[in-house]
């Protein structure tokens, strides 16, 4: 005990940890962008895929869904390279990793709400003369985003915390900020509670942010 | 290159093995200090409801890793010394907590009122009304997702390797060090984690279904 | 004295009981005595505060003022006119003295008919498990469902959980047995089988207040009828004066009118 709580040295570097949040929410930003896209392809293939093809996407879902985070992260930044020929920054390896990490999460939110879409809504769809492809457009995906936007904003605020798990490649995020202020100034307690803080500011704003959406969107139109 | 791994199996099976007592530990730890505070949430004084509410909130509003670093480097700054491993098992067993927390909250939550008055009719008290009425249905809300809650323990633990820790993620990392076989080595993991998750989501899966007959 | 039928004294004695949630006052000093063996029927419009009347009874709901007693026995509140509430040991006790039957049924679905009705005999009543398993049993068969005591809940059809409901709550031999719109929830083939039960349970002397919307089970069982409207008692007497076509009172003709045009 008779810890003194001294924050100036945290303020000295303070720009450690906003451009470290800055770049987290980026990481988590991209990610979930084409995590979307992974999810939203793969969700609406499934529903009208064969066995196989189901297989496939099942086990994707499941291998990932199974799996540590900084394992796949690892893999992909360390393993990857040495059996084909590409090189990519840490940075664009860790995106990788997470829109492929956050498309598996995905895939099952939108495939249940692709699901939930009550069998009447497609009937009327019918009724009206929409071709499958319209369909999906004007009468399934924006009822399923209603049902699944709340699943949605849960998974981005999930992503935004697991892009802590950059700093293991040295992607200077908040954590890696943080650690580095730890290794270099020793205040330890004080990085850890202002870099706590940070994140949890953020992610419930973030968290407030969405639900506003939601209820927007909801109400639109 | 098989010759190499199979070399270095046992030392993998050993990093394994940590991996799966780090997380029975954390399990079972965060099962009691759930359950407790659980309770203390949903039917605590005030104070006590709060006390648990930031707790929580705060725990599950941080990514894990932030809160192994801030245990592991935070406790030796204000004088208490742990050994890396049990800064480790405390951490993970504080994120778990909260989970369960939420788990035992939600599961008594969806037991219908008429429950506790139908208890209170009979002449039931405040403690057998939980005991005879409540917790039994509640367990039975509560074990699925929180077997399903049993695989975050296991890949969170892999995030003990940042703190020197020999678990399997650690073990896979140094053995690619000696061997160069980053590939097979991530892949060989990968399978393991897998494999012992696999197996948690599917009992979890077969429990659901075993009780779905008690779901009106 | 003026609600009481008879000069008997009264098993439960609700004298002025008001009680508001938030701004709207559900029950307006409402006073009503019940004598042993007595069935007595409240009915009345929705929100006229009848099931909060009963549920006050065994203390399910607090009240604001008045006095319920059952055996001249304050239900919730301890003995010697200061408001404070009974400890939760006390409460139970007093609670076990009532029955209570539910509009939802609420069976335990993890206990199974008999272990339902065996729950409160074995820890309240502190009989052993065998001695309940009897007690079970016996009015199991009562209610037509000896052949059910080992099942679930979900495996009974409503009529059936309900009338384990009623045997649940008479099994503790209570003073009095309050049933809260028992066959409201219940598909109309299923009604009569427990309205059977609850006359057979009148015939053998149970002294009852029931909530229900049935006219025609109310005309025939109780002893009294008790209009309520506006959370207030508004008319009381023997069936056969309240549910008169002619009476006078401008609110209960035309709750009957309405029940009446619904029912034909």
């Amino acid at each position: 005990m008779g810890y003194t709580l001294n924050f100036n040295l945290i303020w000295r570097h303070f720009d450690k940890l906003s451009g470290g949040l800055l770049l987290s929410l980026e990481l988590a930003l991209i990610s979930i962008a084409i995590g979307i896209a992974i999810g939203l392809v793969l969700a609406v293939w499934y529903v009208s895929a064969g066995r196989i093809v189901r297989g496939v996407i099942a086990a994707y879902v499941e291998f990932i869904r199974n799996v540590p985070l900084i394992l796949l992260v690892y893999l992909v930044f360390y393993g990857l390279p040495t059996v084909i020929d590409i090189a990519y920054s840490a940075q664009t390896s860790f995106v990788a990793t997470l829109a492929l990490y956050s498309g598996a999460y995905l895939v099952e939110v939108f495939r249940s709400g692709l699901e939930a879409v009550p069998r009447g809504q497609i009937d009327a769809g019918k009724a009206i003369g929409l071709t499958p492809w319209q369909r999906l457009l004007h009468v399934r995906l924006p009822t399923m985003m209603r049902i699944t936007l709340p699943a949605l904003s849960n998974t981005f605020i999930s992503l935004f915390k697991d892009t802590s798990v950059a700093s293991v490649i040295s992607v200077p995020e908040l954590t890696y900020g943080a650690q580095w202020i730890n290794f270099n100034t020793f205040r330890i307690v004080e990085v850890y509670l202002v870099v706590t803080a940070m994140y949890l500011v953020t992610g419930y704003a973030l968290l407030f942010a969405l639900r506003l959406v939601e209820r927007w969107y909801r109400t639109a139109r | 290159m098989l010759s190499q791994i199979a070399y270095a199996l046992p030392f993998l099976a050993e990093g394994f093995a940590l991996t799966l007592w780090v997380s029975l530990l954390v399990v079972v730890l965060s099962l009691f200090a759930g359950v407790i505070l659980g309770v203390g949430l949903v039917y605590g004084p005030a104070p006590l409801r709060w006390a648990v509410r930031i707790f929580s909130d705060t725990i599950r509003g941080i990514p894990i890793l932030v809160l192994i670093f801030f245990v592991y480097y935070g406790l030796p700054a204000v004088g208490v010394h742990l050994q890396s491993f049990w800064a480790a098992v405390l951490a993970l067993t504080l994120f778990k907590t909260a989970q369960v927390v939420e788990y035992l909250r939600g599961a008594v939550a969806s037991i219908p009122k008429g429950q506790s008055e139908a208890a209170m009719a009979i002449g039931l008290t405040f403690r057998q009304r939980l005991a005879y009425v409540i917790f039994p249905q509640a367990f039975r809300r509560f074990l699925p997702p929180w077997i399903n809650g049993v695989t975050d323990a296991v890949k969170g633990s892999a995030l003990v390797s940042l703190l020197g820790i020999t678990d399997l993620m650690q073990a896979i990392n140094q053995v690619i060090g000696r061997t160069y076989e980053a590939m097979p080595l991530y892949i060989l993991g990968a399978l393991l984690y897998f494999a012992v998750n696999y197996a948690l989501s599917y009992a979890s899966r077969r429990l659901e279904q075993r009780f779905a007959f008690i779901r009106e | 004295m003026a609600t009481s039928s008879n000069d008997s004294p009264a098993l439960l004695d609700i004298a002025e009981v008001s009680k508001s949630f938030g701004s709207v006052e559900v029950l307006r000093s409402v006073s009503l005595k019940v004598a042993k063996g007595e069935v007595v029927t409240v009915i009345g419009p929705s929100g006229s505060g009848k099931t909060t009347l009963l549920r006050c009874v065994n203390f399910l709901e607090s009240y604001d003022s008045g006095s319920i007693r059952i055996d001249g026995k304050e239900v919730g509140f301890r003995d010697g006119g200061a408001r404070q509430r009974r400890s939760e040991r006390d409460l139970a006790g007093m609670r076990a003295e009532t029955g209570m039957v539910f509009q939802g049924f609420n069976l335990f679905p993890h206990l199974t008919a008999a272990g339902n009705i065996m729950l409160g005999l074995t820890k309240v009543r502190g009989k052993s498990k065998g001695e309940a398993r009897s007690i079970a049993e016996h009015w199991l068969g009562r209610v037509g469902l000896a052949h059910k005591a080992d099942s679930l809940p979900a495996e009974l059809s409503g009529g059936q959980q309900q009338r384990v409901g009623i045997a649940r709550a008479v099994a503790m031999e209570p003073k009095i047995l309050l049933l809260d719109e028992i066959t409201s929830a219940l598909d109309p083939e299923l009604v009569g089988e427990v309205l059977a039960v609850v006359k057979s349970l009148a015939e053998d002397g149970m002294t009852m207040v029931m909530v229900t919307h049935e006219m025609a089970f109310a005309r025939d069982a109780s002893s009294r009828i008790v209009f309520m409207a506006d959370g207030g008692v508004s008319a009381v007497g023997p069936p056969k004066e309240v549910l008169a076509a002619e009476t006078t009172n401008e609110r209960l003709r035309t709750f009957l009118a309405r029940f009446r045009a619904s029912q034909f």
